[in-house]
């Protein structure tokens, strides 16, 4: 099984990014040169920056018209000059909305690690690129951190809400997305170990209660707030935060919660939300 | 559970809202459509767990529906994969079923191809748009769709593996992974082989020939 700590002493030991032993190992597993492996990394990135334009100018509506519209009332604000968190945390959240609305509206994203929580790590590389100029290829090069600790993320625990609750989807996106973030802003291979798992920590528990069994509510919106997380996340780690629990341990843990998480809070619609007054009166009216 | 790589986690690129019970619904279509080997006309469409509870609101109906007519998880057709059956002659049902303890996102196709062939396949799709075929007819299999597969139905008789493997050596087919079950013993058996090269028609045919051989299928990876 796959260790996220091996590929960080790999790094520190070659004195390369994180990223470059994860394409390495790649290449050697997909058979595939570099320039192949970034090409198709760089569609993702197309695809992404696609979705974030769409949902941010876009006023279309999911076909429950519970969602559509967010991302376009926070990108108005906030260039209004009425930003309450500043410019950075604003437009991750409004660019998280964005896609995750794109989503909703059955438009075309880029799953990552899946499709109810596409909108966490375009938003944050998106808003780390504009704070720190950042180069396209070093981009797709933190896709790829970003996609390493995924596969340790599945090959350990899950990204799936019917397996493991929202924890396994916007929590493994959070973590993904702050690795990548703190690698993009020129942070340590360690400290995007340290990034992830605080990350990772701030989300365990979290249950999948879509209201109507619908990736609208809540998940568009904790889209937004899952960019935020990891943000803080990398933060804190590039400060040079550490995490007492290490990232592969954090992530065994969200595997282990995931299996005791009861049915009813993963993916079903029987439980959380879902069950309120409101969200079965949503269920009732749209479905 | 297997090993990924960095496209299982970015990607797929496809058409929303749900990458286990919209993308993973197309492909677990597709990859069912492979293994009937011919177009579809005829099937009921078992959903199980997740998708039964919640699969209307994510279009996993209209996704499994989309792949069994070969469209991709990035087909902007999808929602209209009721309408475009229809036309192309395929009338599905839809029923709820129980698989016992399976994955929660799991369906099961029972399908009748335009030449007759009968086949039942159970699959599951397991987060981020990956998928698993997990039986086909009564048998346990493990196919995911990111190898070409060799599926062969022969007798459980000594050598037959060896003929298999000796004439996929021949035609320079490298194995990945290799799984042999039975009913019992000397009765009917099934051979699943994922390889890295493609396995063409040729090489499919010659297979047939050879003795004890009863039915051998190559599936394209997805």
């Amino acid at each position: 099984m796959r260790a996220y700590e091996d590929w960080v002493i790999e790094a520190e030991s070659k004195g390369k990014k994180l990223s470059e032993v994860i394409l390495e190992d790649q290449m050697a597993e997909l058979e595939q040169t570099e320039e192949t492996l970034f090409e198709r990394m760089n569609n993702n990135l197309k695809v992404m920056r696609g979705s974030v334009e769409a949902g941010l100018s876009g006023t279309r509506r999911s076909v429950s018209g519970l969602v559509g519209g967010d991302a376009a009332k926070v990108e108005e604000h906030r260039k209004k000059g009425n930003s309450l968190v500043g410019m950075e945390i604003s437009g991750a959240i409004a660019k998280a909305l964005a896609v995750a609305e794109i989503n909703a509206c059955m438009g075309k994203i880029v799953a990552a690690p899946t499709a109810g929580s596409c909108g966490v790590l375009p938003a944050v590389l998106l808003t780390v690129e504009e704070v720190c100029q950042s180069s396209d290829r070093d981009i797709i090069l933190a896709l790829f951190t970003a996609a390493g600790l995924g596969m340790v993320l599945t090959e350990r625990a899950s990204v799936s809400g019917a397996e493991g609750g929202c924890q396994a989807e916007i929590g493994s996106a959070a973590a993904m997305a702050a690795a990548a973030a703190v690698e993009l802003a020129g942070g340590s291979p360690r400290q995007t170990a340290d990034a992830a798992a605080i990350a990772m920590k701030s989300m365990l528990g979290l249950v999948c209660d879509p209201v109507g069994g619908l990736v609208e509510v809540p998940c568009v919106k904790r889209n937004a707030t899952g960019a935020t997380i990891a943000l803080a996340a990398a933060e804190m780690a590039l400060s040079g935060v550490r995490s007492a629990i290490p990232i592969d341990e954090v992530i065994d843990t969200m595997g282990r919660v995931g299996k005791q998480m009861p049915c009813a809070l993963k993916e079903t619609a029987q439980g959380g939300l879902a069950v309120t007054p409101t969200g079965r009166r949503i269920q009732a009216d749209f479905l | 559970m297997a090993k990924s790589n960095v496209f299982d986690l970015l990607g797929p690129i496809m058409v929303g809202p749900s990458s286990s019970h919209t993308a993973g619904a197309v492909r677990l279509g597709g990859m069912a459509r492979k293994i009937l080997g011919e177009e579809p006309v005829e099937g009921t469409i078992f959903l199980h767990g997740s998708f039964a509870k919640t699969g209307k609101g994510h279009g996993t109906d209209l996704a499994l529906l989309a792949g069994l007519l070969g469209m991709l998880p990035d087909d902007e057709r999808i929602p209209d994969a009721s309408k475009l059956a229809q036309e192309q002659g395929l009338s599905v049902k839809y029923e709820v079923i129980d698989l016992g303890d399976v994955h929660p996102n799991t369906v099961k196709f029972d399908l009748k191809g335009k030449t007759g062939v009968h086949l039942q396949v159970i699959g599951s799709s397991i987060g981020g748009g990956t998928i698993v075929i997990g039986k086909i007819n009564e048998y346990e299999v493990d196919i995911r769709g990111d190898y070409p597969t060799l599926v062969v139905l022969h007798q459980d008789h000594p050598g037959v593996v060896a003929q298999v493997t000796l004439l996929l050596a021949t035609a320079q087919i490298n194995i990945a992974s290799m799984r042999v079950a039975r009913e019992k013993k000397g009765a009917q058996a099934l051979m699943i082989l994922e390889t890295d090269q493609t396995i063409d028609k040729a090489v499919l045919e010659l297979m047939r020939k050879l003795p004890k051989i009863e039915q051998a299928m190559a599936i394209e990876p997805l």
